[in-house]
């Protein structure tokens, strides 16, 4: 039997990716999520004492083993700084820096895996591919990493600045901003073949520039509140670029943990294009993909104004509330008054649920986390699909900062820009209070019949400042 | 001692604000409420308040087209006074708030009917000034008659409870004020496409504006909304067709083929890993929960730093400029997996059960 690092290694990938795949398993449920989270922490620890091993084995210069360990505990102090600090609020923003770090590392490795091999193409490592028949799918391997790194890279990085505001959030759109998309990639593919032939690092600094214009522009183009959609898709790509590093370094571990990734943004970017009620390539092709129609001309009729006290009092006599959040409840940071109204009118023995439309919030599943942070207990908040049928048994619902996930035209208005979407259907209910700032229009410029039915009375003011004084109204 | 007056039997004359505002506060304290109306739109608002509405099947009965009741014809009133020798037997509490604008209030109550009520029953006449709407009610007194009931015949309730009427007239003037200083900088603008304004303004810049153009008023529910969507186009994609999907797989596997085929050995191996870890993929992450997916955002971030295995051995081993570019990834990719799981966990730590 030979026991060789190599061999010890591999051995530890599998387990690695076997515990990954765990990791992700346990979140099927609250109760083993954390124990899943656990599992994650081991096969990470394991694939890393066993890479540095193996280096060691490879006889790494001592100089580098310092590096190695500086540049971990560097990255270890900022990652563990950041995640104790961030607030729920600034999770998407997080996650989208994230996903840059993991793109600008995959366009590192494949820039790394070029000067080791391509670079010097009479060396021994060239030669060893070229005898398997692997070094043009090496340099395959490695342009397409460096490509799908690149994008990750600047797309996430431009995700970031919408999301925490510091660019804005409405989409560029450049005259034929598709044929561009769609040239980068065709021209991506050539330059692919010509590399495949000939590696040149002339190619490879053109392709990294591309695709890093390429990532950029896809995502300045597409609306901030397309968010949850295009951070789940870098999610994704994020994923496949490690995979595609994976192929080049002929390491199981990465192409596994890779699939595993890709398959999940993209199975969350289905999931809220469907939402949405909007196809992938509609989000991608930027803005709403229909032209935002004419202001509505329709005389909705008036809107009726209900006070703090009046809403006090309708509380005081329901039996069952349904809260629907939205992003803006998170914007007012209410979210703590929200959960301490929500526990007394428990107290008085009312039902209180919540519903949370897929995509509300600016990541799939912000709400729930944000409402976690908050204290609510998760078992009262329940998916739109969960609840939708409920509320015509609901008594009172209260609609804090969310606007298009409740709008009555996606089911009745077939000629609206939002047609067709599923929506909590919280006009079914007795009463309907709707918390909004003043009366201007939510994302989509769609004006919104909710508000003047005869159910729904608007509450005017700052979300924060209106449930707190509901609160003492109690 | 309770105050609840469970199977008190109260009857309310008359479903407009006073009335619906008895009806809810009769309610609440336990009593059985019935009310009656000659505006059968009513109906709904008096239900939703708890109380039984008495119909009056008569041709009289029609929808109010100015919210207020008009003076209903001689059929209605016999079948009327009918439904109120009836009741009078056996309710313990008659609110009278029947009022017609412009006209003297009906006479609901007849004498007799009084007489026919049990002792300690109570009569409240609301409309006692403008001639009340019970025989043998006194303008601003409350007085027993002679089988024991008691008829409050008060004119000034809205100064015996001062406070409240002086509050809920300010309310009216605020929102009077709100309504006509549109700008919110003091300064009056008056708007006659506004009903309300227009029916309130007697003489304008001179012109006499009086009497306004009648005003309609609709009490009837909102009317069905439109059309639903046409469920050919329902947002749930329907399973594609048999054919259609048949052909996509086995598009799908021919693809996978060839790409393995002309693969070499050891390239296949991982073609052969990537394709059973997608499928994989597929499966477990679409079991994950839905209130899970911020944190499943955080831990594939975790679990892609991965990637610093690739960058762990490129660095020293020779090459200066790989080991700084391997540098900087081992950096980066610490960063996702340390901040990662932290934040997952963190995260995870917040979720609570009730």
């Amino acid at each position: 039997m030979d026991l060789d690092i190599a061999t010890v290694a591999q051995a530890a990938y599998l387990v690695s990716a076997l515990l990954f795949i765990l990791a992700l398993a346990g979140l099927s449920k609250h109760e083993t999520a954390k124990v899943g989270n656990t599992f994650g922490i081991a096969g990470m620890a394991l694939a890393l004492v066993a890479t540095i091993a193996l280096a060691i084995d490879r006889d790494i210069e001592s100089v580098g083993l310092v590096l190695l360990v500086g540049a971990m505990l560097a990255g270890a102090a900022v990652g563990l700084w950041r995640a104790r600090v961030v607030e729920m609020t600034g999770m998407p923003e997080l996650i989208a820096l994230l996903h840059s770090f993991v793109g600008l590392a995959a366009v590192l490795v494949g820039w790394n895996g070029y000067l080791h091999v391509e670079r010097h193409a009479d060396d021994a490592e060239a030669a060893a591919l070229r005898a398997e028949d692997l070094f043009s799918i090496h340099s395959a391997e490695v342009f397409i990493g460096v490509f799908i790194g690149a994008v990750t890279f600047t797309g996430s990085i431009v995700a970031f600045l919408k999301l925490s505001a510091r660019i804005k959030s409405k989409p560029m759109v450049l005259p034929g901003k598709n044929a561009l998309n769609i040239g980068a990639v065709v021209l991506f593919m050539a330059f692919t073949v010509w590399f495949v032939a000939d590696p040149q690092l002339w190619l490879l600094i053109a392709v990294t520039l591309l695709a890093l214009l390429l990532g950029w522009h896809l995502v300045a183009s597409i609306g901030g509140g397309d968010m949850p959609v295009v951070v789940s898709m870098l999610n994704s790509y994020s994923g496949w670029a490690a995979a595609a590093s994976g192929f080049l370094l002929g390491n199981d571990l990465l192409i596994i943990t890779g699939a595993l990734v890709g398959s999940s943004g993209a199975y969350l970017s289905y999931i809220m294009c469907r939402a949405m009620n909007r196809s992938f390539i509609s989000v991608i092709a930027g803005g709403f993909g229909i032209e935002a129609g004419p202001g509505d001309e329709q005389d909705h009729g008036e809107h009726r104004e209900i006070t703090a006290d009046g809403v006090a009092e309708l509380l005081a006599s329901a039996d069952s509330v349904v809260i629907a959040p939205g992003y803006g409840m998170a914007v007012a940071q209410a979210q703590y008054g929200v959960a301490e109204l929500s526990r007394k009118l428990r107290e008085r023995g009312v039902e209180v649920r919540f519903g949370i439309h897929p995509v509300a919030g600016r990541l799939p599943g912000h709400m729930n986390v944000l409402l976690a942070e908050a204290k609510v207990p998760y078992d009262i908040v329940l998916e739109m699909d969960e609840i939708n049928d409920d509320f015509d048994d609901t008594a009172v619902v209260l609609v804090i900062g969310a606007n298009d996930t409740v709008n009555p035209a996606a089911t009745e208005d077939p000629g609206s820009p939002i047609a067709g979407m599923p929506v909590l259907r919280v006009w079914e209910a007795d009463d309907i209070v709707v918390f909004k700032r003043s009366m201007a229009a939510g994302y989509a410029g769609v004006a919104n019949p909710l508000f003047y039915r005869d159910n729904a009375a608007m509450l005017f003011g700052d979300a924060k400042e209106r449930v707190e004084d509901i609160l003492h109204a109690l | 001692m309770s105050y609840a007056i469970e199977e008190y039997e109260v009857v309310v004359v008359g479903a407009g604000v006073a009335g619906l505002a008895a009806i809810g506060a009769a309610g609440s304290l336990g009593a059985i409420v019935r009310a009656t109306d000659p505006r059968p739109e009513v109906a709904d608002q008096v239900r939703s308040l708890g109380g039984d509405y008495l119909a009056i099947e008569s041709p009289d009965v029609e929808v109010s087209a100015t919210g207020y009741a008009k003076e209903m014809g001689v059929d209605y009133q016999a079948l009327e006074a009918q439904l109120y020798a009836e009741q009078c037997r056996d309710v313990d509490i008659i609110i009278t708030t029947a009022l017609i604008p412009g006209r003297p209030a009906p006479r609901i109550i007849s004498a007799e009917m009084v007489a026919s009520m049990q002792s300690g029953s109570v009569i409240v006449d609301m409309a006692a000034a403008n001639g009340g709407n019970v025989e043998g009610t006194v303008k601003d007194q409350a007085i027993v008659t002679e089988n024991g009931v008691t008829i409050i015949g008060y004119t000034d309730l809205a100064a015996r409870l001062a406070a409240q009427a002086s509050q809920l007239y300010g309310t009216n003037l605020v929102n009077l004020m709100k309504l006509m200083t549109p700008d919110k900088d003091g300064q009056l603008v008056l708007d006659f496409e506004d009903v309300v304004q227009r029916s309130m303004t007697v003489v304008r810049e001179g012109e006499s504006t009086w009497p306004p153009p009648p005003v309609s008023v609709s009490a009837a529910p909102a009317a069905a909304p439109m059309k639903a969507v046409s469920t050919t186009e329902s947002p749930t994609k329907q399973p594609l067709p048999p054919g259609r999907r048949l052909r996509i797989v086995f598009g799908l596997a021919a693809t996978v083929f060839v790409l393995v085929a002309i693969s070499p050995p050891a390239l296949q191996v991982h073609l052969t890993v990537f394709a059973l870890a997608i499928v994989i993929g597929y499966y477990v992450i679409g079991h994950v929960h839905h209130a899970l997916h911020t944190p499943l955002m955080s831990v594939t971030n975790a679990i892609s730093g991965i990637i610093v295995v690739g960058a762990l051995l490129q660095i020293g081993q020779g090459d200066g400029v790989i080991t700084a570019l391997s540098f900087v990834a081992i950096l980066v990719a610490s960063i996702n997996v340390f901040g990662g799981f932290a934040v997952t966990r963190r995260m995870l730590g917040m979720f609570s059960r009730s």
